[in-house]
């Protein structure tokens, strides 16, 4: 019996840690639904942006407010992940403080990491206020309405929660430590440095040492038993953003921002069509067939790269893009971070199906244009790539507009008629307006 | 006021055996659009009086296609491109100069994949490189401590991080600079970007080129600079819709410069 608890941490650990890999399987699946695309040229510079923009949180910072206090929570959560080694280790071989023989660097340590839990806590409170109290305006668009709304302050409770046991965790142990309870006690003294939690251990004076001990045990057990939940709870929360961070900015596309990729498909047609020799009824090449994609552009989340999913499973839904976008500035229904939003939905949704039927997609009477992301939205973007450049984690809404557009262009011939009669002018006089290419050069006689 | 100044052909170039020193690519709205065509005046004026030998494709250029790529029409894009690419090579050109952000940008980035490499220039960065170089004297002149706002063209400045050329050609005009809040890497779209100039906006609550134009007028210019020929469109059409156009101009750095100068 003596060993039931590190059996049963032992057990949950397994538990938290199984299905979270088991849910990261599901999530790289997901993602490689998405057609190739090479992204993995020039790998210092791709490592120089993910150190400065993930790790350096450099764009983050571009909004004071929200960005300084990111950097708290964020700096808080890795440094105090280093407890929940020790934690952990304590909790698999029943130890106390394992890591305790370091000494003076140890008590640095746990000062450190509760003048951080505090920091987290001030900041995590800040959000909040920002998030429900505040009217601030990407917070409050109409595509948070419902789960979002609930996500985003669902990672705030649960981060206050965790700092709140991690104080009353050590406070306790505090309190038992000083009145030298068994297990508890070392012979060196008091191990640790509580800047934070001795204001919280004179509560715990008047109780008996086998209440102190409970409620220590509870606010361990409790922590890290939050902590493993919370680990789960990333893959269906905007909170995935904390691990995608990385990868994303680290793939994230390196050309200029105005240099629209060309279809290579299309070139081979168009070289094709050039060439004064080739033969218009030659049979296709042996494997040419092949080189002919099934389809130009993008009406499903399949038809999109691998790249661009990652981007929507990255997405933190701060709303920075949809806020600097100049459509929906002006009323327009575009809004970068829902076209992000809705790419994430229905890739997920395919990837449930895929799970539903067995590991194959069963038609469901649904695609990505129309049903989750509307003409209307696509047609309204002007190409400027201000959501680009403000997304602090590199992802690429306008990439997925324009996919989507090349589906409606190249596939069904959808295009507003406006824009037809102007591509009817280019195909006929080499201009978007019908004036004869032979006038062309009328300016010069003008001068 | 000048005497007549002659723009040749690359065919002229080409037929007595000449090449020019750099190949101006005046772009549909350059060529055809009443507004515009006095930016491309202004331009091939400056380009003169600097001496330069610089030629034009004539009937000979057609649109980059960038409309038709930003629009999703790929396959008109390529083969617009295309053509393009093959006057250009036909003719050896190796340095370009435009006024249209938009085919600078097309040309300088999405050319090169399909055969045509080129050193593309927009018209400010090659009149930045004049004046360095001390064959064009830019002198603030009629400008002089004017009040004025420069809009970013966002195919000039986000998409391939060009800033500063514009607002050296302001500061040589010795103009009092007053920037927007949201400029440079934040600037705000005119609107007429990714084919919207030739479509009806979707449903809102105001047209783009509205908003930028009141972002504008927040500074309380006395001129609002442009270096794009849409850009200019939509600032000039926001201008007037604002009833302001008898006190506030809309110009073209080029213009500004050969005005500067009584060109
Ligand atoms: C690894 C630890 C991280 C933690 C614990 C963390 C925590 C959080 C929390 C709690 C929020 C919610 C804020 C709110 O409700 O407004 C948030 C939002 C956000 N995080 Fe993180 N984050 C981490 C990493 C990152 C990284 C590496 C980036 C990349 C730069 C990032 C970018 C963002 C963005 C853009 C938001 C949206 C909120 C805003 O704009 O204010 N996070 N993060
Ligand atoms: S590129 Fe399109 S979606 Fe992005 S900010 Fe500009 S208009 Fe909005
Ligand atoms: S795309 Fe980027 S900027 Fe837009 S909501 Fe998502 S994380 Fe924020």
């Amino acid at each position: 019996m003596e060993y039931l608890p590190n059996i049963l941490f032992t057990l949950a650990l397994a538990a938290g840690v199984g299905f979270f890999v088991f849910n990261c399987r599901k999530l790289i699946r997901n993602i490689k639904l998405g057609r190739d695309e090479n992204r993995s040229d020039n790998k210092p510079q791709r490592f120089k942006n993910m150190a400065k923009i993930a790790l350096g949180q450099y764009k983050m910072v571009r909004r004071p407010v929200s960005g300084i206090i990111h950097v708290l929570v964020y700096l808080g959560f890795v440094i105090i992940n280093i407890e929940v080694l020790e934690i952990i280790i304590d909790g698999i071989f029943g130890t106390h403080r394992i890591f305790s023989f370091l000494g003076s660097f140890y008590d640095f340590l746990i000062a450190v990491f509760e003048v951080f839990a505090l920091l987290v806590l001030v900041g995590v409170i800040i959000f909040w206020i920002r998030r429900n109290l505040l009217h601030i305006r990407r917070f409050i668009n109409k595509e948070l309405k419902g789960w979002p709304k609930l996500d985003a302050n669902l990672i705030l409770y649960f981060e206050v929660v965790l700092m709140l046991l991690f104080l009353t965790m050590n406070a306790a142990d505090l309190s038992l430590q000083l009145r030298g309870a068994d297990h508890y006690a070392q012979a060196s003294g008091v191990v640790g440095a509580f800047p934070v939690s001795q204001f919280i251990a004179p509560l715990f004076e008047n109780m008996d040492t086998a209440s102190v001990i409970m409620i220590e045990r509870a606010a361990w057990w409790i922590h890290i038993l939050g902590i493993l939940v919370f680990l789960n709870y990333l893959y269906y929360s905007k909170h995935l953003h904390i691990l995608l961070a990385f990868p994303n900015t680290y793939f994230a596309r390196l050309k200029p921002q105005g240099e629209f990729d060309n279809l290579e498909a299309v070139t081979n047609e168009v070289k094709l069509m050039m060439d004064p020799d080739a033969d218009p009824y030659a049979m296709p090449e042996e494997g040419s067939a092949d080189d002919v994609p099934a389809k130009f552009g993008a009406s499903e989340a399949t038809d999109l790269s691998w790249a661009q999913l990652l981007n929507a499973y990255t997405c933190t839904e701060c709303g920075r893009c949809t806020s600097e976008c100049p459509a929906h500035q002006t009323g327009k229904k575009l809004s970068p971070r829902r076209i992000m939003m809705a790419t994430r939905d229905r890739i997920e949704d395919i990837g449930k199906n895929i799970d539903a039927n067995k590991g194959e997609f069963k038609e469901d009477g649904k695609q990505l244009l129309d049903d989750y992301i509307t003409r209307e939205e696509l047609w309204a973007c002007t190409t400027c790539n201000a959501c680009v450049e403000a997304c602090p984690v590199g992802i690429n809404p306008l990439s997925i507009i324009m996919d989507m557009r090349q589906y409606l262009v190249m596939e069904q011939s959808a295009a507003p008629s406006d824009l037809n009669n102007a591509m009817t002018n280019i195909e006929n006089n080499a201009a978007p307006w019908p004036f004869n290419q032979m006038d062309r050069a009328n300016w010069i006689n003008e001068i | 006021m000048a005497e007549a100044i002659k723009v040749p052909t690359m065919a002229e170039f080409m037929a007595q055996g000449k090449t020019p020193e750099v190949l101006f690519w005046v772009g549909c709205a350059g060529s055809f659009d009443d507004r515009a065509k006095k930016i491309t005046k202004a331009f091939v004026k400056l380009l003169a009086k600097a001496g330069v030998e610089f030629a034009v494709l004539g009937t000979e250029e057609s649109c980059t296609g960038d409309p038709a790529k930003r629009a999703g029409n790929e396959f008109l894009f390529q083969m617009q491109a295309v053509t393009n690419i093959e006057v250009l090579n036909g003719y050896e050109v190796k340095k370009i100069v435009t006024a249209c952000p938009h085919c600078f940008n097309t040309i300088a980035n999405e050319y090169p994949g399909l055969g045509g490499t080129y050193e593309v220039l927009h018209h400010t960065q090659f009149l930045k490189s004049l004046i360095s170089e001390g064959r064009l004297t830019v002198e603030g002149g009629k400008y002089k401590g004017k009040r004025i706002t420069f809009h970013d063209p966002c195919y000039l400045a986000r998409a391939n991080r060009i800033y500063e050329a514009p607002r050296d050609l302001l500061a040589k005009l010795e103009v009092e600079l007053v920037e927007m809040k949201r400029c440079k890497t934040k600037g705000f779209c005119c609107g007429a970007g990714g084919a919207q100039m030739f479509k009806e906006p979707e449903p809102g609550n105001k047209d783009v080129n509205i908003e930028r134009t009141e972002q504008a007028l927040e500074t309380k210019p006395e001129i609002i600079a442009a270096g794009c020929p849409f850009c200019n469109t939509m600032m000039t059409d926001g201008v007037k819709n604002k009833e302001r156009e008898s006190e506030i101009e809309v110009l073209d750095i080029a213009e500004m410069i050969a005005a500067a100068d009584d060109l």
